[in-house]
C-alpha cells in the first residue's frame, strides 16, 4: 500500500487531480451548510453578476445563485458518476468474465453483443432511453449504465483470456473448486487493477454524459445539475456569461480531475508499463 | 488483398452490416414496448394526448391487438420499406424529416472530421518527429482540455467570445436570414456560419487523432524498413511521409471508423447549440416535444449511417492495406 502511493505520488499530475477532486467531495458533502436555501429559491436580484449583491457568482435570469447551484450540482454529478460507474461495472465485468472464462461459444455471442453495443451511436441511444423512461435520476442512471459498459466487458475479457490458463487457476481447478469460486476468488482479484484505471475514467465521462443530458433538458426535473445551469444559461448569453462559464469549469475541473488520477492510478497499479512510458515520452 | 477474394469479404461484412440493422430495429420496437403506458401513444408521438380515432387507427396499424411475434413482423416490414412512421407534431412521414435535416448534418460532421483529421495528423507528426517539444506539450495540453469539456460548453465559450465579445461569426443557424445572396456568396456565409460549429465539434477529435497519430508513427518509425530506408541514404522528409506517416495512418483510419457514432452523437449537442439545422436539431426538438417516433427514427438513421460508414473504412482498409485478413 505504502508502495502504491509512493508510486501514485511520482505522477505530480496525478496529485493534483486528487487535490481537486477532495475539494469537489468536499463541496458537494458541506453544500447542505454552505448554501442551506433550496437552489431552486430567489436568492437575489436576477441577472446579478458575480461579486454583486453578496452573490459570488452571479444569479441567473429567476435571481438565484449560481454558486449555490453548482454547489449542490456537485452532489448529483458525484452521485450519478458513481452509481453508473457501478452498474456499468456490475454488467460489464460479468458479461466479460463470462466471455473470457468460458470460451468457445459463450464468448463470441458476448462478443458480438458488445460489438453492437459500440457500434450504435451511444449518445443517441441514451437520450432515448431517457426520454422514452421520463426523466428522473433513475432512467439517467439507467441509460449511462446501458451505454458504458462494453469496455469494462472488453478489458475484463481479455484479463480473463489470460489468467485462465495460468497455472494458480489450473491447480484451483484440480483441488476441484467451483467455477464460480475460481472466477471471484482466484482471477478477479488479479484483473482489479485494470479495473479501477478504467472505473475512474468511466467516472469522468458519466458526469460529462449525465451534464450533456441534462443541457438538452433530460435531467431529473427535481434535481439542480451543472448541466441544466448550462442549458438554463444559453439562451441570455449574451446577458449573463457567468451563468454558463462557471457551471462549465466546475464541470472542466471535476473531469480532469478524474481523468488525471486515473494516470496516477494506472501508472501506480502497473509500474513497469508506466516506466516504458516515461522512457517513450 | 487479392482481387478474386475482395467480393467474398464484402459479401461478409454486408450481411454482418445487415444483421447490425435488423438488431437496431429489433431494438427500437423494444424500446416502444418498454415504454410505460401504451405503445400507440408512444408511436403517436405524445402521451396521453393523441385522439382516440388516431390512436384506434394506429392499433389496428401496427397490430397491436395481437401477438408480439406478429406486431415485431409488421413493424421490420415497415421499417424495412423505409416507412420510418409519422410525426404527427409535424404532419409529416419521419423518413422525409430525417432526409431533410441530412445533407446540413453530413456538412457539419464532414467538415468537423476533416479538420480534426487534417490538424491532429499534423500535429502528431510533428510531436512524433520531436522538431520541438512545443508540439508535444501542445498536444498533451490539448488532449487533457478537451478530454475533459464538455461539447456543448465549448460552443458557448466559442459563442460568447468569436459572436458576442468579438463580433466576429455568427453565432447561430446554417446561413444569413432576409439577405439576397448569389453564387459564392452563398457558400462564403455558410462557409461563416459552419465555422464555430465545426471547430467545436472538431477540437476533441483532434486531440484524439494527434495522439495516435504520435503513438503510431513512434511504433512504426522503430521498425526495419524504416532503417532500411535511413541506410540507403533516402531522404529524411521522404521517409516521414513515404515510409512511416504512411503506415501510420491506417490505424488512424480505422480508429475514424470505429468514432463515426460519437461524432454524431456530438452533433445533436453542437447543431443544438448554434441552431445548426440538421438530424441533432431534430432530435432536439423532437425531444422538447416528446415526439418519440422523430426520436427513433433519429436513432435508426445515425445508426445505418455508422454501420455504412465503417463498411466504407473496412473497405478503403482492406484495399490500401493488402495486408489485412480478408478472413476477419
Amino acid at each position: 500500500m505504502r508502495d502504491f502511493w509512493r508510486r501514485f505520488r511520482r505522477n505530480k499530475g496525478a496529485v493534483v487531480g486528487l487535490v481537486i477532486l477532495l475539494l469537489v467531495v468536499l463541496l458537494a458533502v458541506t453544500a447542505p451548510w454552505l448554501y442551506p436555501a433550496s437552489p431552486w429559491d430567489m436568492a437575489g436580484a436576477p441577472f446579478s453578476p458575480p461579486g454583486e449583491m453578496g452573490m459570488l457568482l452571479g444569479t441567473d435570469s429567476l435571481g438565484r445563485d449560481v454558486a449555490a447551484g453548482i454547489a449542490h450540482g456537485a452532489r448529483i454529478s458525484l452521485l450519478v458518476g458513481a452509481v453508473s460507474t457501478a452498474a456499468a461495472l456490475l454488467v460489464g465485468v460479468t458479461l466479460g468474465a463470462v466471455a473470457g472464462y468460458l470460451g468457445g461459444f459463450a464468448d463470441d455471442a458476448v462478443m458480438r453483443f458488445t460489438e453492437f453495443f459500440q457500434t450504435i451511436p451511444s449518445f443517441v441511444l441514451a437520450i432515448l432511453l431517457v426520454a422514452i423512461f421520463t426523466p428522473s435520476i433513475g432512467s439517467v442512471v439507467f441509460a449511462i449504465a446501458i451505454v458504458s459498459w462494453p469496455p469494462v466487458a472488453r478489458v475484463v475479457r481479455a484479463e480473463f483470456l489470460s489468467l485462465r490458463g495460468r497455472e494458480f487457476v489450473q491447480a484451483a481447478e484440480v483441488l476441484g473448486k467451483s467455477r464460480l469460486s475460481i472466477v471471484l476468488t482466484d482471477i478477479l482479484p488479479n484483473a482489479l487493477s485494470p479495473i479501477v484505471v478504467l472505473s475512474s475514467l468511466m467516472v469522468a465521462s458519466a458526469i460529462l454524459l449525465e451534464s450533456a443530458l441534462s443541457f438538452l433538458g433530460l435531467g431529473d426535473p427535481n434535481l439542480m445539475t451543472w448541466g441544466f445551469l448550462i442549458g438554463s444559461g444559453r439562451s441570455v448569453i449574451r446577458l449573463a456569461w457567468w451563468m454558463s462559464v462557471f457551471p462549465g469549469i466546475a464541470i472542466f475541473l471535476t473531469v480532469l480531475a478524474l481523468n488525471l488520477v486515473g494516470e496516477g492510478l494506472s501508472d501506480a497499479l502497473n509500474p513497469r508499463l508506466a516506466r516504458q512510458r516515461g522512457g517513450a515520452a | 488483398m487479392e482481387a478474386s477474394k475482395l467480393p467474398g469479404f464484402l459479401l461478409r461484412r454486408g450481411v454482418k452490416a445487415a444483421i447490425v440493422v435488423l438488431a437496431i430495429v429489433i431494438c427500437n420496437f423494444l424500446l416502444v414496448h418498454a415504454a410505460p403506458g401504451d405503445p400507440a401513444s408512444v408511436i403517436a408521438g405524445q402521451s396521453g394526448a393523441a385522439d382516440a380515432v388516431f390512436l384506434e387507427q394506429l392499433r389496428r396499424q401496427f397490430g397491436l391487438d395481437q401477438p408480439l411475434y406478429v406486431q415485431l413482423w409488421i413493424y421490420l416490414k415497415s421499417v424495412l420499406s423505409l416507412d420510418l412512421g409519422f410525426s404527427h407534431r409535424q404532419q409529416a412521414p419521419v423518413a422525409q424529416l430525417v432526409l431533410e435535416r441530412l445533407p446540413a448534418t453530413l456538412l457539419l460532421t464532414g467538415a468537423a472530421f476533416a479538420f480534426a483529421l487534417a490538424a491532429g495528423v499534423t500535429l502528431g507528426a510533428l510531436a512524433a518527429q520531436r522538431v520541438g517539444r512545443w508540439a508535444d506539450s501542445v498536444i498533451t495540453v490539448i488532449a487533457l482540455t478537451f478530454y475533459a469539456t464538455p461539447l456543448f460548453w465549448v460552443g458557448l465559450m466559442l459563442v460568447l467570445i468569436f459572436s458576442v465579445w468579438l463580433e466576429w461569426l455568427p453565432s447561430f443557424g446554417m446561413s444569413s436570414v432576409g439577405v439576397e445572396m448569389h453564387g459564392l456568396e452563398v457558400v462564403w456565409d455558410v462557409a461563416q456560419h459552419l465555422l464555430l460549429p465545426a471547430l467545436t465539434l472538431g477540437l476533441f477529435y483532434l486531440a484524439v487523432y494527434a495522439r495516435l497519430t504520435r503513438a503510431t508513427m513512434l511504433e512504426v518509425a522503430d521498425q526495419d524498413f524504416v532503417k532500411t530506408a535511413r541506410a540507403k541514404g533516402v531522404p529524411e522528409g521522404r521517409i516521414l511521409r513515404a515510409h512511416v506517416l504512411r503506415n501510420a495512418l491506417l490505424p488512424v483510419i480505422t480508429f475514424a471508423g470505429i468514432q463515426a457514432g460519437q461524432l454524431l452523437g456530438g452533433s445533436i449537442l453542437v447543431e443544438t447549440v448554434f441552431a445548426w439545422p440538421g438530424i441533432g436539431r431534430l432530435a432536439f426538438e423532437a425531444l422538447l416535444a416528446r415526439d418519440y417516433p422523430v426520436l427513433l427514427g433519429v436513432f435508426f438513421c445515425t445508426s445505418v449511417m455508422v454501420v455504412l460508414f465503417n463498411l466504407l473504412t473496412d473497405m478503403l482498409y482492406a484495399i490500401i492495406d493488402p495486408r489485412v485478413e480478408v478472413a476477419g
